[in-house]
């Protein structure tokens, strides 16, 4: 009753070789998958990042040429006025622009995961993908064309009749201006658009990860529908709005080509940034400019730890 | 109990399909006010279905549902005076243990000191005091089930519905909830529906068993009752282990070819030799595997006219060593003809 056991095909006994030997040493699979990354990431990223850091302590003297002794002169130059007025600018707008895709994001994201058809969900992926696959400068420019003054939606305001509305809204001090086109207000709407899918998808997914059975023991337990999404949903989504939030406030706090397209004078730390590399030649100040974004954002990933954002990884 | 009593559930001739798939095909079910009963089925046999419905998690497709005389078919879970716990448990990971407890009574508005005071009680009772400020995720999977059953008894529900809650529990564990289960049961007075697929645990803690297949229910009685007189093969097939005898053998034992069971332990092994006395059922065979089980052996004889039965015996004077050798021996099965059970119905 007992055949002969089949025989391993033996057509390429070097690579079988190769194989075991890999197979054997996982460490050093290990280490040949991560070694070029491992290699990138320390040289080029993090090279870069230590060489722009130690601009940010050096300085310029009146002739515009960088010396090259530590000195914290230049961040004593960051505490102007003008220059604290373009971090907070920047910073308010990153928070209102996360707040405003975070309430966008929230019933997208939860339709997509509780009540969409698995044909649904597909097409609906799509839509918050495709933006994503055009130019981004193409998408920018093209919402300059819809908010300006000859653009389609004035056309509608005034299909409408609310031109006077919209000029109210337009004379509202900081976030108006002489069009949409050319105000904060304009700048937050686009701003909203183009980070909205990376809100989407984190949302989508903490929410897809909540177990049936939990909204129906909530339910079981005696809360209507809205307590529900109160104590149970909302609690367990909230790490997937922090991840999506880590998303929309770094990209707005670093950008500079939306205010560049739809803003004016009032500078936000995109643009300080580039104009002292061009301009104004003054390497250590934009150096200066760069590292304050990146120690919000050193806060605002611990802080985003501490709440559970990177639970799932 | 008070048997003429408006039944804690009733279900008339419930149904629900899907597509094509009666899962719960005319089900009709009378559950008594502090009974303990259960739903018992091989997977897929509609006994999760039922439960859901009771519980309001699913829409029947026909017939009506009536928890304590009144219609409940239409209401959704969060106004029937049902609680569910669940196979998964379905603990809040969110919340501490406490808040688990108390997530009904916080839904109702109840006052903060009044929560904790009966989430302490709960506590006592599910025997893991002092517990409150715990994570589910730092508890045992016995423990995360007793919290399920707290957070569910705590709100005083007229109907506690039990969805295979046991399953994954190891053996040692599972027997001692059993026991837990049914002490509490007893204390607190409540109905318990309860389902399984699970038979010894549906003997070991039921009052009434309603067996189910195929979406229809085949049998309810109390555990004595399904064990001793199984209406079809399938009952006795499910509720412990059967032998089916049919045909000529049939013919030559019972003087009729209707199909009868009798239990394996019912039926005593011999050397082929041995002469039975008169009245009683004798057939010879060939022992063709032997189990050894500690408390008892279970011997698979195939007999000389072609059938195979089970034979349960336990090792009252015999060690492990004396039933191993009996593998392949020529024996003779005697039992007396009033273990045999007529099956009613071809299934």
């Amino acid at each position: 009753m007992s055949a002969a056991p089949i025989a391993l095909a033996e057509r390429r006994p070097a690579l079988h070789r190769l194989a075991t030997f890999l197979y054997l040493r996982p460490w050093l699979v290990l280490a040949l998958l991560l070694g070029p990354p491992l290699l990138w990431m320390t040289l080029v990223y993090l090279g870069s990042l230590a060489a722009l850091v130690v601009q940010s302590f050096f300085s310029v003297d009146s002739s515009g040429q960088v010396v090259r002794s530590l000195t914290l002169a230049t961040y004593g130059d960051l505490l102007t006025p003008a220059n604290l007025d373009i971090f907070v600018r920047t910073a308010v707008m990153a928070a209102a622009v996360t707040l405003a895709t975070a309430l966008l994001a929230f019933p997208w994201a939860y339709y997509m995961a509780r009540f969409a058809s698995p044909r649904a969900k597909a097409a609906l992926y799509l839509a918050v993908l495709l933006p994503l696959w055009s130019s981004y400068l193409v998408r920018v420019y093209a919402w300059r064309l819809i908010l300006a003054k000859e653009g389609i939606v004035n056309w509608f305001v005034h299909q409408a009749h609310l031109d006077q509305a919209l000029d109210w809204v337009l004379g509202l001090p900081v976030v108006g201006g002489p069009s949409l086109s050319v105000s904060f207000l304009g700048m937050f709407i686009v701003f909203t658009y183009v980070w909205l899918p990376y809100m989407i998808l984190p949302i989508q997914a903490a929410l897809e990860r909540v177990p049936r059975s939990l909204l129906e023991a909530s339910g079981d337990l005696g809360a209507r529908p809205a307590a529900t999404l109160r104590h149970v949903t909302l609690p367990l989504a909230f790490p997937g709005v922090v991840a999506g939030s880590i998303f929309t406030f770094s990209l707005t706090l670093g950008d500079f080509v939306v205010p560049y397209s739809l803003g004016n004078s009032s500078f936000f730390i995109g643009q300080a940034v580039l104009s002292f590399t061009g301009t104004a030649f003054n390497i250590p100040l934009a150096a200066a400019f760069t590292v304050v974004p990146m120690l919000i954002m050193g806060v605002y990933l611990t802080g985003a730890r501490q709440m559970g954002a990177f639970d799932a990884l | 109990m008070n048997h003429n009593a408006i039944p804690a559930i009733r279900l008339d001739q419930v149904s629900r399909h899907f597509g094509e798939l009666r899962a719960v095909d005319q089900v009709s079910l009378d559950i008594l006010d502090g009974e303990f009963f259960t739903l018992l089925g091989p997977s897929g046999s509609g006994k999760t279905t039922c439960l859901r419905l009771i519980a309001g998690f699913d829409q029947p497709d026909a017939g009506r549902i009536l928890l304590h005389g009144q219609d409940v078919t239409r209401q959704p879970p969060y106004e029937r005076e049902v609680n569910t716990v669940f196979q998964d448990y379905a603990l809040f990971p969110h919340m501490s243990v406490g808040e688990n407890i108390a997530y009904g009574l916080m839904i109702r508005r109840v006052p903060r000191a009044e929560r904790r005071q009966r989430v302490a009680e709960m506590l006592q009772l599910v025997r893991m005091p002092g517990l409150e400020d715990r994570r589910p995720f730092q508890l045992s999977g016995g423990q995360r089930q007793r919290v399920a059953l707290a957070r569910a008894l705590i709100l005083r529900p007229r109907v506690l519905l039990l969805d295979e809650p046991l399953g994954a529990l190891d053996l040692k564990l599972r027997q001692q909830m059993q026991v837990e289960l049914k002490a509490i049961q007893e204390q607190v007075g409540i109905t318990f529906i309860y389902v399984t697929h699970d038979q010894e645990e549906a003997l070991t803690m039921s009052d009434r068993v309603a067996v189910f297949n195929l979406g229809k229910v085949v049998q309810v009685g109390s555990p004595a009752d399904l064990y001793e007189h199984p209406c079809s093969s399938f009952v006795a097939g499910f509720v412990g282990v059967s032998n089916l005898i049919s045909g000529p053998l049939a013919q030559r034992l019972t003087g009729s070819a209707e199909t009868f069971s009798v239990r394996p332990e019912k039926i005593s092994l011999h050397p082929q030799e041995h002469s039975t006395p008169d009245g009683l059922c004798s057939v010879e065979g060939r022992v063709r595997d032997v189990i050894y089980l500690g408390v008892h052996t279970r011997y698979l004889v195939e007999l000389d006219s072609g059938e195979d039965l089970t034979v349960v015996e336990q090792n009252r004077e015999t060690t492990s060593m004396d039933v191993l050798v009996a593998r392949g021996r020529p024996v003779r099965l005697e039992w007396h003809p009033t273990h045999n059970r007529r099956m009613g119905a071809a299934e």
